[in-house]
C-alpha cells in the first residue's frame, strides 16, 4: 500500500460499503491502527455507519455524520473530517452516492494530493447501467471530474447477493478488462463472498479479495 | 429463468413499469422512494418514453390524472407525507374510474415523521386514504423480485378493473438489493379504452372524464355501480401465501418486508417444535378473508411496523374466532426475529 488514504468509490450499488468495510478489517488484522470515513452524503440506508457495532468491536474509528442512519435527511459531510488527514493510521473513505456524492469529495483535493491516495473503482457488471465497458467509463470518468480526483485501480466485485457463485464474479470480466485497458489502470482486486471464490483461474490466484458480509438484512440473524 | 441482475427495489419498480407498457411517470423526489424517479428519468428518455419531474406532488398526481384519461399506462410514485399530498388527486382518480398505478415506499410517520422504514400508512392505503366511497387495489410485495411481479400485475388488474392500484412498500425494500429477473414477468395486457380522451378523429362523440354530479340520485348511482365493481374485485382478487397452518397453535400474519422476518421466526420457532403457521396477505385491499375462514388456531398474531393497524382485517376476517394479538415496532424501526419469537412464546403461556 503505498498511500495511508484509500478511498474506495464506484456506482451506486456496486458494493463499495461492504468492499471498505472487508478492507477495513483487514488491515485491522494486520495489526494497523484504521479509520474509516463513511462520505456518502446522498443515501440513507444501508451504509458504513450501518456497521457502527462490528467497527467498534474490532477498534476501527468510525468518522460519519452525526446524523447517518437517522432521520435527518441531510446532505452534510462529517464535522471532524479534517482530522484524518493528520492521523497516523489507514484512513478509509467510503464515498457513495455517485458523482453526486463524489462532488463533496472534491473540496479536500488540496489535502488528497498533499498526502497522497489511491481511489480505487468498485464494479458490479450485474447491476443495470453498469454493465458494459462503455457505461462504467462513463460513471468512472464522471466521478473523477465531480472529485477531482483519479482512479488507481479496478476492485471488480461483481456479485448477485445471495445467489452469488462461482460463475458469477468473472460472467462479463471481458468488459472489466477492457475498462481497465481504456482507463490504464489494474484490475488490482476480484472480491467475492466464499461461494463466488470456487472457480477463480490460476492466474488470477493472487487478486482474490475475500469478503464477509457485514451489514446484514433486518431478517438474517448476526 | 433469465439472467439475473441485482437491482434496488425502487429500481426495480422502475424497470418493471416500463417492460409492462408505462411510458408515462410523473414523479416528485421523496426518500427513501428517489430512486424509482431517478431510473425513471434516465431511461424514459431513452425508449420515448415521459419523465416529468413535477413542482409538487400535487402536480405529479394531476398529470396522472390528465394521462389516464388519454388511455395510456402511467405511474407516479412517493413516499408517506407526499401520498397524503396526492390523496385528492387519487380520490379522483377513483372517481373516474381510470386505470393507473401508485406507488408508496413508506417511512415512518405522522407528520413529517422519518425518513427509515415503515407500515403505518396501512389505513391509509386500504381505507382509500381521500375522501369518498372509494378502494384502491392494495398490492404488498415482501421481495425486490415479488416487486417486479406485482408492478406488471398493478398494471393490468388497474386496466382490467378500471381501479387505481397502489403498490405498498417500505424503505427497506426500495432501497435493499436482491437478485431478479425479468423474462418471468407477467405480459401487459391492454384492455379496449372506449372511455379515453384520447381525440375522437370526427369518428365518434367526444367522451368526458369527470367526477362531478349535479344531481344527487344520479352520483348515488354512479358510487353504487362502482361498489358492485369492488364487490366482483373482492371476490376474485384477494391474494395471499399460507403455510404451515394446519397444525399452527399461532398463526402469523404480516406483509411486505416484515413478513421476511416473521419466516426467520418460524423457522427458529419450528426447530423449537413450536407449531406455528403463516398467513402473509399480498393484496391489502382486498383483505384475503378466504384464509382466515379455513384455520383454527388458539390464537392470531400480527406483526407490523406500525401501531396495529391490519390488526382489526384479521378480527374481521376470522370473524373473532382467535384471539388477535400484536407485535411491532414503528416510526422507522424494523421488528427482529427474536421479538417475534419471544411474542409467540408470550401468547402460548396465555392461551395454553
Amino acid at each position: 500500500m503505498k498511500y495511508k488514504i484509500q478511498i474506495f468509490s464506484g456506482h451506486f450499488g456496486s458494493g463499495k460499503t461492504e468492499v471498505a468495510l472487508n478492507f477495513a478489517m483487514n488491515q485491522k488484522k494486520l495489526g494497523k491502527k484504521v479509520t474509516i470515513v463513511d462520505f456518502d452524503i446522498v443515501n440513507p440506508y444501508f451504509r458504513t455507519n450501518d456497521a457502527k457495532n462490528v467497527l467498534t468491536e474490532n477498534g476501527i474509528k468510525l468518522i460519519a455524520n452525526d446524523y447517518a442512519s437517522t432521520n435527518l435527511d441531510m446532505p452534510t459531510v462529517p464535522l471532524n473530517i479534517l482530522s484524518v488527514f493528520e492521523e497516523d493510521s489507514v484512513v478509509i473513505f467510503d464515498v457513495g452516492g455517485d458523482d453526486d456524492g463524489a462532488l463533496a469529495l472534491g473540496q479536500y483535493k488540496q489535502y488528497f494530493d498533499k498526502y497522497g491516495y489511491e481511489m480505487h473503482l468498485v464494479v458490479n457488471t450485474k447491476r443495470p447501467l453498469t454493465e458494459s465497458c462503455e457505461d462504467l467509463l462513463e460513471i468512472a470518468q464522471r466521478i473523477e471530474k465531480a472529485s477531482r480526483l483519479t482512479f488507481t485501480d479496478i476492485y471488480n466485485n461483481t456479485n448477485l447477493s445471495v445467489l452469488t457463485d462461482e460463475k458469477t464474479l468473472f460472467s462479463d470480466y471481458g468488459e472489466i478488462e477492457k475498462l481497465s485497458q481504456k482507463m490504464g489502470i489494474i484490475i488490482k482486486k476480484n472480491c467475492g463472498i466464499e461461494a463466488a471464490l470456487g472457480n477463480v483461474p490460476e492466474k488470477l490466484k493472487d487478486t482474490v479479495f475475500k469478503m464477509n458480509i457485514f451489514i446484514p438484512k433486518p431478517w438474517e440473524i448476526q | 429463468m433469465g439472467e439475473k441482475v441485482l437491482m434496488k427495489g425502487n429500481e426495480a419498480i422502475g424497470e418493471a413499469a416500463i417492460r409492462s407498457g408505462c411510458r408515462h411517470f410523473f414523479g416528485y423526489p421523496i426518500t427513501p422512494q428517489t430512486e424509482l424517479s431517478a431510473y425513471m428519468a434516465k431511461k424514459m428518455p431513452k425508449i420515448g418514453g415521459v419523465f416529468l419531474q413535477a413542482e409538487s406532488e400535487l402536480a405529479a398526481i394531476n398529470m396522472v390524472y390528465g394521462a389516464a384519461s388519454a388511455g395510456v399506462r402511467t405511474m407516479t410514485s412517493s413516499s408517506s407525507p407526499g401520498i397524503s399530498l396526492k390523496a385528492e388527486g387519487i380520490s379522483y382518480i377513483a372517481a373516474a374510474d381510470l386505470p393507473c398505478v401508485i406507488v408508496n415506499i413508506v417511512r415512518g410517520g405522522p407528520g413529517l415523521g422519518g425518513i427509515q422504514p415503515a407500515q403505518s400508512d396501512y389505513f391509509q392505503a386500504t381505507r382509500g386514504g381521500g375522501h369518498g366511497d372509494y378502494h384502491l387495489i392494495v398490492l404488498a410485495p415482501n421481495s425486490v423480485q415479488e416487486l417486479v411481479y406485482l408492478t406488471a400485475d398493478a398494471f393490468n388488474l388497474s386496466e382490467e378493473y378500471r381501479i387505481p392500484v397502489m403498490l405498498l412498500g417500505d424503505g427497506t425494500l426500495g432501497q435493499m438489493m436482491e437478485p431478479v429477473d425479468f423474462d418471468s414477468i407477467p405480459e401487459p395486457v391492454y384492455a379496449e379504452k372506449p372511455w379515453a380522451t384520447n381525440g375522437t378523429d370526427n369518428k365518434r362523440e367526444k367522451n368526458v372524464i369527470k367526477t362531478l354530479y349535479l344531481d344527487a340520485p344520479e352520483l348515488e348511482a354512479v358510487v353504487m355501480e362502482r361498489e358492485k365493481k369492488y364487490d366482483i374485485v373482492k371476490q376474485e382478487l384477494q391474494r395471499y401465501d399460507a403455510h404451515d397452518t394446519e397444525d399452527a397453535d399461532v398463526i402469523i400474519s404480516s406483509y411486505g418486508i416484515t413478513s421476511r422476518v416473521v419466516e426467520t421466526a418460524v423457522q427458529i420457532l419450528r426447530e423449537e417444535g413450536i407449531k406455528v403457521g403463516v398467513i402473509r396477505p399480498i393484496t391489502l385491499w382486498p383483505f384475503p378473508e378466504k384464509a382466515y375462514k379455513q384455520v383454527h388456531p388458539k390464537a392470531f398474531l400480527s406483526v407490523e411496523m406500525s401501531t396495529g393497524q391490519m390488526i382489526e382485517d384479521i378480527k374481521l376476517a376470522c370473524e373473532c374466532s382467535a384471539p388477535v394479538y400484536f407485535c411491532g415496532r414503528t416510526g422507522g424501526v424494523i421488528p427482529t426475529p427474536d421479538e417475534v419469537v419471544q411474542k409467540v412464546k408470550d401468547i402460548l403461556k396465555e392461551v395454553g
